[in-house]
């Protein structure tokens, strides 16, 4: 007896373990060939000793093995359901009870079969034969097993829907108490009746106990709880069939022998019945009772469910006119609307509209007919949105809207739209309805604006990838390498500000004995700035290479570029050629910062004053007479300064400028030194005054020392 | 951070522009400029007194309609600018295609 009891537990044991590691589909293989070879070895088992008792003849077969068999035969069925039901993902309610159902629907037609089987054999000999009975029974039984333990398995799904950790303990002790008593049905200690009643009392109120856990009925809606109760009614009868039919042939046999397996003795089967019954009849008059306000459920989930499509649609919708669609959508599903608009305000007074059930001429004549009739709170700024404006309504002939709600949609504080939802019965509409559709308005003027950040936030990413280019670009204009000359040293420094700006310099050797020099200051900022910086450079070295004066060359730069420069961008430049042959500077301004010239001979700085006007100001005939050509002589040690309005420009965080005072000022102190040191020092004194890296227009310098 | 104002006194527009016109706020000067013309008066008198700072953004729009003065045959005056919006005008050589002048009186009389 005990080494089978161990020997039993031992493979349960052993499943349990192990069967972790072997897949799914091989633990329902192995449970279903576990199942079927103990119940025909409970049949046979059974059936003999049933056999020897009503022959008189010694058993030889233990009376103890036929529980044994019965409870291998149970556990491995619920090892198969549990695999089978418990594991499978993603089931709804109704397909839960629907395997009930089926299991349930098979049992009972086997067994009925037998039962046609056994009225056909009539009064025969066969009929009342006890061992044929005994066979009967014991498919009944197994059939009964069956559906009890799937149902049991179902159950447990349903009862530990949104479980909770008391729930759950509960649960377990239940299902232990039921393991304990099938091995308590191996120890076959009859002398223990109080204590078998105690146990089955404990287990049937533990059940009851979890009865009350039904949080999946209110998941249902209507059509599925209909389902559920015809469902359940059925496996209920089922349940009272098998009882019936069971007890009939136990109390047939019992007649005859008491040595057969009866399922009466089994605490685990009348516990497991209870239960079955018990939660089937819960279910079934919660269902019952829950029908009448399913509606209610399901309206509050499709509120929910609208207004997470209205928030999400601030990520996944392309246009604001999706916005507006699914607001529209919405709230004629949440409260039930007859028909309803959403106009959408423009500036030009044009409104667009999104409709459903109402065309736009309807629309306009209800709300003329508002205008008409002084109502005030309905289509424009009002506090009381549920106002009863049937009597409104019911005056305007060729609608059959009786009672309306609106709602402005507000982007940013600023009404972009409106909504009017829109009923055939008068007071059609509550507070609650209000309150709802006030909800979502609000998400969809948050969506809206949402929706705008993200496109801004887009655009500006984009205008950041073409500043990026366009600095390239710019970058890649400025000379890598100025012209030298054993007359002169040349210096440039030029850095850009965040934003893109315009500022060019470069040089070209025309001959042997001349250079060209040129400084640039493009208006504006920006790709357009690069832009016309580029055909700036275009310009200089098609024109420059000719060896024309300055005054030519400023002229001819401004036809050119008068054909290409927007409306309102011009181009300060200072031309400059350096004759080294006879030792002669020979320039023209045209709108650029003036130069700074220092003459070594008399020790002086000066700034050249000049006239000139900006490039592409003037875009017809007559520039020329607004350019002066100017020359003088250098002699070594003089220095030219030339820089753009950036540096002059440059604030301090007083916001005071750094000025021209500032720049002579510094250079004027470093008259000795090469064109580098003059540059270093104006441009550490430069970044010395802004205190900031931060720059707000480009800072460019060209400084030409002569030897 | 510009505010242009345009207002008729007697038989021209007085246009004031108080503040900075750089980049960004050149498109309101623009628009008032653009108002000015469409009004079909012809006389304007523009008082800088109260421009702080003027970028070649404003710059650029005074120089893009100096066409369109010319061919609607419209005088304008500009007054009371300090010395370094001033500066920045000649540099540029505006005022060598602008009427410009110190006091409004002067403006006037130049109209």
């Amino acid at each position: 007896m005990v080494s089978l009891f161990s020997f039993c537990k031992d493979r349960i044991y052993y499943l349990q373990g192990d069967l972790k590691m072997i897949s799914r589909k091989a633990i329902i293989r192995l449970s279903t060939l576990l199942a079927i070879l103990s119940w025909v070895s409970l049949v046979f088992t059974d059936l003999s000793i049933v056999f020897s008792s009503t022959s008189n003849v010694a058993p030889s077969v233990g009376s103890h093995i036929p529980p044994i068999l019965l409870s291998v035969f149970i556990i491995s069925i619920f090892l198969y359901y549990k695999y089978r039901i418990e594991k499978a993902e993603s089931i709804n309610f109704v397909d839960l009870l629907w395997k009930v159902f089926v299991s349930g629907l098979v049992a009972t037609i086997v067994s009925l079969l037998f039962r046609l089987l056994l009225n056909l054999l009539g009064n025969t000999k066969l009929a009342e034969n006890v061992i044929f009975l005994d066979f009967i029974y014991l498919i009944n039984l197994g059939l009964v097993a069956g559906f009890l333990v799937s149902t049991f398995i179902v159950w447990k799904r349903l009862i530990l829907y949104q479980k909770s950790k008391f729930l759950l303990a509960t649960w377990k002790i239940f299902e232990y108490g039921l393991f304990l008593s099938l091995l308590y049905n191996l120890l076959d200690i009859p002398a223990f009746t109080w204590f078998e009643d105690v146990y089955k009392g404990i287990l049937v109120l533990i059940g009851v106990v979890l009865s009350a856990n039904m949080k999946w009925v209110a998941f249902l809606n209507f059509k599925q709880k209909w389902k559920g109760i015809l469902l359940i009614a059925l496996a209920m009868f089922y349940l009272g069939y098998f009882t019936f039919t069971l007890t009939g042939f136990a109390v047939d046999i019992s007649e005859v022998t008491t040595s057969f397996q009866d399922f009466r003795d089994s605490i685990f089967l009348i516990a497991i019945m209870s239960f079955i019954f018990v939660y089937s009849l819960f279910s079934l008059l919660v269902i019952l009772f829950n029908l009448p306000t399913s509606s209610v459920f399901e309206q509050k989930l499709e509120e929910v469910v609208n207004f997470q499509r209205l928030s999400q649609s601030i990520q996944t919708e392309q246009s604001e006119d999706r916005v507006y669609d699914i607001l529209l959508e919405s709230s004629i599903s949440t409260v039930l609307a007859d028909a309803a608009w959403i106009e959408e305000i423009a500036e030009d007074g044009k409104s667009l509209f999104h409709t459903h059930n109402i065309q736009e001429d309807e629309i306009k004549r209800i709300k003329a007919h508002f205008v008409a009739n002084d109502v005030k709170g309905i289509l424009d700024k009002g506090s009381d949105r549920t106002k009863n404006l049937g009597k409104h309504l019911a005056t305007l002939k060729g609608t059959h809207f009786r009672s309306m709600m609106a709602f402005p949609i507000y982007v940013k504080g600023k009404q972009e739209a409106t909504l009017a939802l829109l009923k055939d019965v008068s007071d059609g509409f509550n507070k609650e309805n209000a309150k709802i559709i006030d909800t979502f308005t609000n998400q969809a003027g948050i969506s809206v604006e949402n929706f705008r950040l993200l496109s801004e936030a887009l655009q500006n990413e984009r205008y950041k990838e073409e500043l990026k280019i366009a600095k390239n670009v710019q970058s890649s204009l400025l000379p890598k390498e100025l012209d030298q000359n054993d007359d002169f040293n040349l210096v440039a420094f030029s850095e850009a500000a965040d934003e893109v700006g315009g500022d060019y310099y470069d040089t070209l050797k025309i001959d042997e004995h001349q250079t060209a020099i040129i400084i640039s200051d493009v208006s504006g900022k920006g790709t357009s700035a690069a832009f016309h910086m580029s055909q700036m450079k275009g310009v200089f070295h098609s024109l420059a290479q000719v060896g024309m004066d300055p005054k030519s060359f400023l002229t001819m730069a401004n036809n050119a570029l008068s054909k290409c420069l927007d409306k309102a961008s011009f181009i300060t430049t200072s031309y400059f050629v350096i004759n080294t042959k006879k030792k002669v500077v020979d320039f023209a301004r045209a709108g650029h910062c003036p130069t700074l010239y220092y003459d070594s001979k008399i020790k002086e700085w000066q700034f050249f004053q000049n006239k000139g006007l900006g490039l592409g100001i003037l875009r017809n005939s007559g520039f020329e007479n607004y350019i002066q050509l100017n020359s003088f002589t250098y002699n070594p040690d003089d220095i030219i300064v030339l820089y753009t309005d950036g540096i002059t420009e440059a604030k301090n965080s007083k916001g005071d400028e750094y000025g021209y005072d500032r720049m002579l000022e510094v250079v004027s102190k470093m008259t000795d030194k090469g064109a580098l040191g003059i540059q270093d020092a104006l441009i550490d004194d430069l970044y010395k005054f802004t205190g900031t890296p931060v720059i707000d227009d480009d800072y460019t310098t060209l400084i030409i020392k002569f030897k | 951070m510009v505010d242009v104002k345009r207002i008729q006194e007697g038989n021209y527009d007085l246009i004031t522009i108080v503040g900075e016109v750089d980049a960004s706020s050149s498109i309101e000067l623009d628009n008032a400029i653009a108002e000015a013309i469409q009004s079909g008066n012809k006389a304007f008198l523009v008082d800088c007194s109260s421009l702080e700072y003027i970028s070649s953004a404003g710059l650029g729009v005074f120089m893009s309609y100096i066409e369109d003065f010319k061919k609607n045959d419209i005088h304008i005056v500009l007054f009371g600018m300090n010395e370094k919006v001033r500066n920045v005008f000649e540099i540029l050589g505006l005022d060598q295609l602008l009427t410009i002048r110190g006091e409004k009186e002067e403006a006037k009389s130049a109209l």
